[in-house]
């Protein structure tokens, strides 16, 4: 190869100097995936350690095993289940009639015209910049007003931590849809209009299945939010059997974090890893969503 | 266009009823609830929670009418939402403001007219004054009854709760009279004697007779009407103590004494811009406050500029079309922003505890030493930081990429023509384009991170905490997080309003910084004209 030429000197530089690069880059994501992860392989690593101990955690573990996870799952001092119960139940309720919601009322916004609707608009814009974590004494006197008069919306019921998620629905993701929903062509109105079907008859048979992609993001960004929410759920709820997920653990690892570390451990994993596949699985749409406008919660 | 509607008109797709049962089912519905709503409204009114009833009823005004005016028909898609921002988002806003303006807290939970109901309850036994002599009798369930001479000779049989009767002789159970006027028996109850009735623990306690004229033991000799030992004088809007003759002033919500004795309870009352002077010049609290806030805007803006910096970074480092594994790096690089953060915070806090946790314990085994990261200050704010990175970088480095595929190759081609180096083509074309691209989601970030009261509490509740401060305080502390403190903590006094009064200054913080996102990016306007 002694007489290349002068170009392909150059290019073979070039593409060493790329391969170089590549390489170089390479280490360095290695690097911060090690960062990202390692917490997540300690955790994984500390359920399955059988001393559960903080102190004596090593990140390969001698004699593995599921003691921890036997103990989560079947010692009363821990309703794991019922937390876990718990969180899915009003994730889903949430997230359902939040969507619904947020559905109905931005398809009335893209198809009518009325008096005050840009004002609305404007202003359910701005109610939402404001962080709803704010209002939280206020929100925590008024449920418990309400529930002097009934105790089935009151504090420490699921019921009202719904409704006060539902409180932000509006807000939250009215634009997204909204901005969606133009984009779906009125012909499709028009002429299902003319055939003399209703708004509603239009609006559930015809353009709601067209919403599809959009509906999935939002209600699964929706859930996440929910799920994982803890302030007002830490507030309003007052006891084992009501508790969330979120609340439930952050309280257990308060209590007695040092000595059932690997418990916590495979608590946080057992209630993180299905969002966390949900997510990676979801990505690129839960993404595009995000970037969009949507919130996390 | 398609704005031509009928009222009914949804009604139609149910082929069950016809459209004129339809009418009567939601007419007799709405009535359902009318009367649901009608009866918490009242419950609500008796209870002294005036500001949530009215707020009740004025959403319910808004729901009859859209329901009932054709006219309002679109209104009627968005009903339900409109409800439930307005109750549960927009009527804990408001309540805020007024609650900012007032003392409400702890031993000012309750109206003037609740406080005064209770303060008026209260009763005192005069020294002198109308009395009679008593002689007391007890039956087997331990319940007392006493017979009263008064001064003109008339016997009466008192008992707890019971008004007072005049019987004779023969009458509801009463023996015939000794010479003295006093039955020598009561049908069912022991009479007492001198010395039984003198060693008695129980009945100077009791308060015999009906509510407003009791009667209760003064001497061994004597009992007595029992007087009002306070008197409410409106107009001089003092409590007057009838006993002592003391006055008690209205020191906002509290009645005191000259003397600086407190009439419990307190209750709330207006006290105009009082808790925002406290906010603002309170000497005691200025040290804290100060300290908190500062901290509040560094740790947004450091989390801010660290957290776009590496996501960006890596953007660029992996934007390459063809890069080897790609996909790969980008998933396993997103995981710490799919696990809800409670977790992941609180497993850092496992992993940075000082003695136990696995990173204190590498640094302990390399350098000898490892950073006190929950006592220091400093070190409690890296850690805060770092974990921040963690959880967020993420989220930019998905922003940064989405923006970096959207500029064109056009700007670089015509950059390397002249001659910039890659430095160059960075500083000048890549960062202005994506700053411009995701300047607004920069900006939300940063309102989020200026109130990111989860990763705060959640790792070290704030802490450590500051020395000799009047309101528990810490040194990571930011002002959502001191709020809450104030709110819930209650180690030392519940504070609402000044809670509140807090609140309203996040508000204006928060909102300046919004309107300064709409004239940075004209997202306003856009916003106006796609309406």
């Amino acid at each position: 190869m002694s007489n290349m030429s002068t170009v392909e000197k150059l290019r073979s530089s070039a593409s060493l100097r790329k391969k170089i690069s590549i390489g170089v880059r390479l280490f360095i994501a290695l690097l911060l995936i090690i960062f990202s992860i390692f917490p997540i392989l300690w955790v994984v690593s500390a359920s399955i350690n059988p001393t559960g101990s903080l102190a004596t955690q090593r990140l390969i573990p001698r004699n593995p095993g599921f003691g921890n996870y036997r103990e989560l799952l079947t010692s009363g001092a821990f309703p794991f289940w019922t937390w876990l119960g718990n969180s899915v139940k009003i994730a889903s309720i949430t997230s359902i009639l939040s969507l619904s919601i947020t559905t109905i009322a931005a398809y009335a916004f893209s198809r009518f015209r009325f008096k005050g609707r840009k004002t609305m608009l404007k202003g359910i814009f701005l109610i939402q910049v404001f962080p709803t974590l704010l209002a939280i004494v206020a929100t925590f006197l008024m449920i418990s007003q309400i529930g002097d008069v009934f105790p089935w919306v009151g504090l420490n019921t699921h019921t009202s931590l719904i409704l006060i998620y539902l409180g932000g629905a509006m807000g939250t993701n009215i634009w997204l849809m909204k901005g969606y929903l133009d984009t779906v062509p009125r012909d499709i109105d028009e002429s299902a209009m003319v055939e003399g079907a209703t708004n509603w008859q239009i609006f559930v048979r015809l353009i709601l299945p067209l919403l599809r992609p959009i509906l999935i993001v939002i209600a699964i960004i929706n859930y996440i939010g929910t799920y994982g929410e803890f302030v007002l759920a830490r507030i309003l709820l007052k006891g084992n059997e009501k508790y969330t997920l979120m609340v439930g653990l952050q309280i257990f690892a308060g209590a007695q974090f040092d000595q059932r570390w690997g418990v916590f451990a495979a608590g946080a994993l057992l209630g993180g890893l299905p969002i966390m596949i949900i997510y990676l699985i979801l990505q690129d749409q839960i993404v595009g969503g995000l970037t969009t406008g949507a919130v996390k919660g | 266009m398609t704005s031509t509607t009928t009222h009914g008109s949804e009604s139609t797709q149910t082929t069950l009823l016809s459209p004129k049962a339809m009418q009567i089912l939601k007419i007799i519905l709405l009535v359902a609830v009318d009367a649901a709503v009608g009866y918490l409204i009242s419950r609500l009114l008796t209870l002294g929670y005036d500001p949530l009833a009215i707020a009740i009823f004025v959403i319910f005004v808004f729901v009859n009418i859209v329901l009932v005016v054709n006219k309002l028909y679109p209104l009627r898609w968005m009903v339900v939402g409109l409800v439930m921002m307005g109750l549960f988002t927009i009527y804990p806003i408001l309540f805020t403001v007024w609650v900012a303006f007032t003392n409400y807290g702890e031993g000012h939970l309750i109206t003037k007219e609740q406080a005064l109901d209770q303060i008026l309850d209260s009763s005192y036994l005069p020294e002198e004054g109308k009395a009679y002599q008593w002689t007391a009798f007890k039956n087997e369930d331990g319940e007392y009854a006493l017979w009263l001479i008064g001064s003109e000779g008339n016997g009466f049989l008192a008992k707890p709760g019971e008004a007072l009767t005049q019987p004779q002789a023969g009458e509801a159970g009463i023996s015939a009279f000794d010479e003295d006027g006093i039955p020598e028996s009561i049908e069912g109850y022991q009479r007492l004697n001198t010395i039984q009735a003198a060693i008695d623990q129980n009945l100077t306690k009791i308060l015999f007779g009906e509510e407003g004229q009791t009667i209760q033991v003064r001497t061994p000799s004597e009992a007595a009407e029992l007087l009002p030992k306070y008197e409410y004088d409106p107009d001089r809007d003092v409590i007057v103590d009838l006993e002592t003759g003391a006055v008690f002033q209205n020191l906002r919500g509290t009645f005191t004494s000259q003397t600086g004795q407190e009439l419990k309870p307190g209750f709330t009352e207006t006290i105009g811009f009082s808790n925002f002077k406290r906010f603002f010049t309170s000497p005691a609290l200025r040290g804290p406050l100060v300290r908190i806030i500062t901290w509040n805007f560094a740790f947004a803006f450091l989390s801010l500029l660290l957290n776009f910096s590496l996501g960006l970074l890596i953007a660029i480092m992996f934007n390459e079309p063809g890069f080897p594994f790609k996909k790969i790096i980008r998933s396993l690089l997103i995981i710490p922003y799919t696990i809800p953060a409670l977790l992941t915070i609180l497993v850092w806090r496992g992993m940075l505890n000082p003695e136990l946790g696995v990173i204190s314990r590498v640094l302990e085994s390399l350098f000898g030493w490892a950073p006190p990261w929950f006592t220091n200050q400093w070190w409690a704010k890296v850690a805060v930081l770092l974990i921040n990175l963690w959880l967020s970088y993420p989220y930019f480095m998905l922003i940064s990429s989405g923006s970096l595929q959207s500029i064109s190759d056009d700007y670089y081609a015509a950059a390397k023509v002249d001659g910039a180096n890659s430095w160059q083509q960075f500083w000048h074309i890549t960062l202005p384009l994506l700053l411009v691209a995701v300047g607004p989601l920069l900006i939300s970030s940063f309102v989020f991170n200026f109130n990111n009261f989860n990763l705060i509490y959640i790792f070290n509740a704030g802490g450590p905490p500051m020395a000799n401060t009047p309101t528990p305080a810490g040194h990571t502390d930011i002002l959502i997080s001191y709020v809450y403190n104030l709110a819930f903590s209650g180690s030392r006094g519940i504070d609402y309003g000044f809670a509140a009064a807090i609140t309203i200054v996040i508000f204006f913080i928060v909102g300046a910084i919004t309107l300064f996102q709409f004239r940075f990016t004209r997202m306003w306007e856009e916003v106006s004209e796609n309406v």
